[in-house]
């Protein structure tokens, strides 16, 4: 009897399964959600998604969902939701790159004064500047011609600024923490600081680069406000789609749940194959407030 | 098709001319006599991100300032009468007071569950401790809009005579008593907390994370010398551990309290602002997006950035400490 009390302790028997309890807490909205999607609608209307997890082979499954969802605008949405992520996760790490450099390796006048407002900068709320850009890009358009609203450019430009302080802080502080010998000894060499930076300082500063890239890329992947104030319904992304389709939940909750779904398997795959990164960057205090 | 391929080239021309930019500045730099360009370097680096530093967050920001004091059109000066306004209709108060009360339960309940999780998955083994810990943080991937499609749809509400198809309903049903439309009840601002619910269901992966790699560096000696003095497990967790990762668990707490201050897009996608769920973020939304209120949305930020400065202090404050720490 003692030893089974013992082994049962050994395996923590009291943790796993409060966990347990704890994960099925957690997964049970998403999995509702998920066999919804993959149900057909007339028989989601009268039988519960959990009457079909308890039977699963008495019940029918389909896809029509996805289909109707991806043909129904999720598909243009996707695309244009990569093409407002990818360079909108570039641009603002290549230029916080340089000013992190700067911060770091450069002597300047004013520098700790920079910072700070950089750093008083991380908490303010996007909202605060979003009305004047928004006016200034239409008055660029009426006085220059030169269209900004409800391109891509426009969100790119909006989410490299928003980024721009916690990405400098980010990899300052990891650019902190690389040999300055090294440094030091390729400019005796007679390297240009733009050498030092591209041949030295960027490639040794990869891993910050890339855990700052992932959450970067999720935060504006899962962006809405600023895709819908700045692209808006031209080039809609998959959030402003999907509110649309949460809209209209009355006409059932299939196409809704399929294509919250076909939104999140980008940035689920992301999550699962470099959750490494993702929590080495939570530690390195890259969190979006 | 041609929309994956203008998708396409407008990345790489984005890309390429934002190198080109930093070539450019660097090659100008070096027509300058050496002494000048040595001295003159942080110029070619910081510029680009300063400008836009300058044009998209600070000028803009203070330009939210002077328009709260404008009207609707920014037109002509009004005053202090928008804040007025504001703090005299009883709506925006209730809207304060919303925010107050994310602010109060939502920080507070992220970081003791992801406290609690964090202690328990330490104790179950690596591999486990993987699983556990992965499914907990993956709604850290989730946007905000599908977070509240997932859970509209697990307080969903069907007419009376209908099946139902939300489990909240489902289990309230079987207990014996009514479905309820949750969501509209406002009652004691319940549904306000059920909002907060997603929240937390959002955010408590991450504090999870980053708590458990704190307890992972709690030195094995001052608990093993607690359990040695007899101590229980939770006299350890409390008396031990507790205190060794205080600072990192008020850190997690300032930057939870910082992003729901914010709150937007929950309140957006599942209530729209409807009954007495709104926040200060979303009433700027709804000022300037349904109402073409200038005046009156800046001034509602503006109150929003006062309410979080003092939080930029403490960021300043925590920055310098971790700067004395190097």
């Amino acid at each position: 009897m003692n030893k089974i009390a013992h082994l049962l302790r050994r395996m923590n028997l009291g943790s796993t399964i409060m966990l347990i309890i704890l994960v099925a807490l957690w997964s049970t909205p998403t999995v509702g959600l998920l066999i919804t999607s993959l149900r057909p609608r007339s028989v989601a209307e009268i039988s519960p998604w959990w009457e079909a997890l308890l039977n699963p082979i008495g019940t029918a499954w389909t896809l029509d969902a996805y289909q109707n969802s991806l043909a129904g605008g999720m598909l243009s949405s996707l695309i244009n939701t990569i093409a407002v992520s990818v360079p909108a996760t570039i641009l603002p790490l290549m230029i916080a790159a340089n000013a992190a450099y700067a911060f770091t390796f450069l002597k300047f006048k004013g520098k700790e004064f920079f910072f700070a407002t950089l750093v008083a900068l991380m908490v303010i709320p996007v909202q605060s500047s979003l009305i004047p850009v928004l006016r200034g890009m239409v008055w660029i358009q009426r006085t220059f011609d030169v269209q900004l609203t409800g391109t891509y450019v426009s969100a790119w430009l909006v989410h490299s600024a928003f980024a721009m302080p916690l990405a400098i802080y980010t990899l300052r502080n990891f650019m902190m923490t690389l040999p300055i010998s090294l440094i030091e000894a390729a400019k005796v060499d007679g390297a240009s600081y733009y050498q030092i930076f591209w041949k030295l300082v960027l490639p040794m500063s990869a891993p910050a680069i890339a855990s700052f890239a992932i959450f970067q890329f999720l935060w504006v992947w899962n962006d809405y406000l600023i895709a819908f104030i700045f692209v808006g319904e031209q080039k809609s992304v998959m959030t402003y789609q999907l509110l649309r389709l949460l809209g209209q939940y009355g006409e059932g909750w299939q196409d809704v749940a399929a294509g919250s779904f076909i939104s999140l398997i980008i940035p689920l795959i992301v999550f699962f194959s470099l959750q490494r990164f993702i929590v080495r960057g939570l530690l390195a205090g890259s969190v979006k407030g | 098709m041609s929309d994956i391929i203008f998708g396409l080239v407008s990345i790489v021309i984005g890309i390429a001319a934002s190198y080109g930019l930093y070539w450019l500045l660097n090659f100008l730099l070096s027509l300058l006599p050496e002494r000048i360009s040595r001295n003159a370097a942080w110029l070619a680096f910081l510029t680009p991100a300063a400008v836009l530093v300058i044009l998209v967050l600070i000028v803009p920001l203070l330009q939210t300032v002077v328009w709260s004091f404008m009207d609707d059109r920014v037109k002509a000066w009004v005053g202090f009468k928008n804040y007025v306004d504001l703090f005299t209709d009883k709506r925006f108060l209730g809207i304060l007071l919303n925010n107050f009360l994310w602010v109060l339960v939502v920080p507070a309940i992220t970081v003791a569950i992801g406290t609690a999780v964090a202690t328990l998955t330490n104790q179950v083994g690596p591999t486990r401790e993987r699983i556990f810990k992965s499914l907990i943080f993956m709604p850290m991937a989730i946007s905000f809009v599908a977070a509240a499609t997932i859970w509209s749809y697990f307080y969903s509400y069907v007419p009376p005579g209908r099946p139902e198809v939300g489990l909240l309903n489902a289990l309230v049903k079987l207990s014996g008593f009514e479905a309820q439309p949750w969501l509209t009840m406002d009652q004691g601002r319940l549904n306000s907390f059920l909002l907060m619910a997603v929240v937390v269901w959002l955010q408590v992966g991450y504090s999870m994370v980053v708590i458990s790699a704190a307890i992972k560096n709690v030195p094995e000696e001052t608990i093993e010398a607690a359990q040695l003095d007899g101590a229980s497990a939770w006299q350890v967790f409390a008396g031990v551990v507790l205190p060794q990762v205080w600072g990192t668990v008020m850190s997690v707490f300032v930057t939870v309290l910082i992003l729901v201050m914010k709150v937007f897009d929950i309140v957006l996608s599942m209530t729209r602002g409807n009954f007495t769920t709104s926040v200060l973020a979303f009433e700027w939304y709804k000022q300037f997006f349904e109402n073409s209120n200038i005046g009156p949305a800046s001034a509602v930020v503006t109150v929003l950035v006062l309410l979080i400065g003092p939080l930029m202090y403490l960021q300043i404050k925590t920055v310098q400490q971790q700067e004395a720490l190097r």
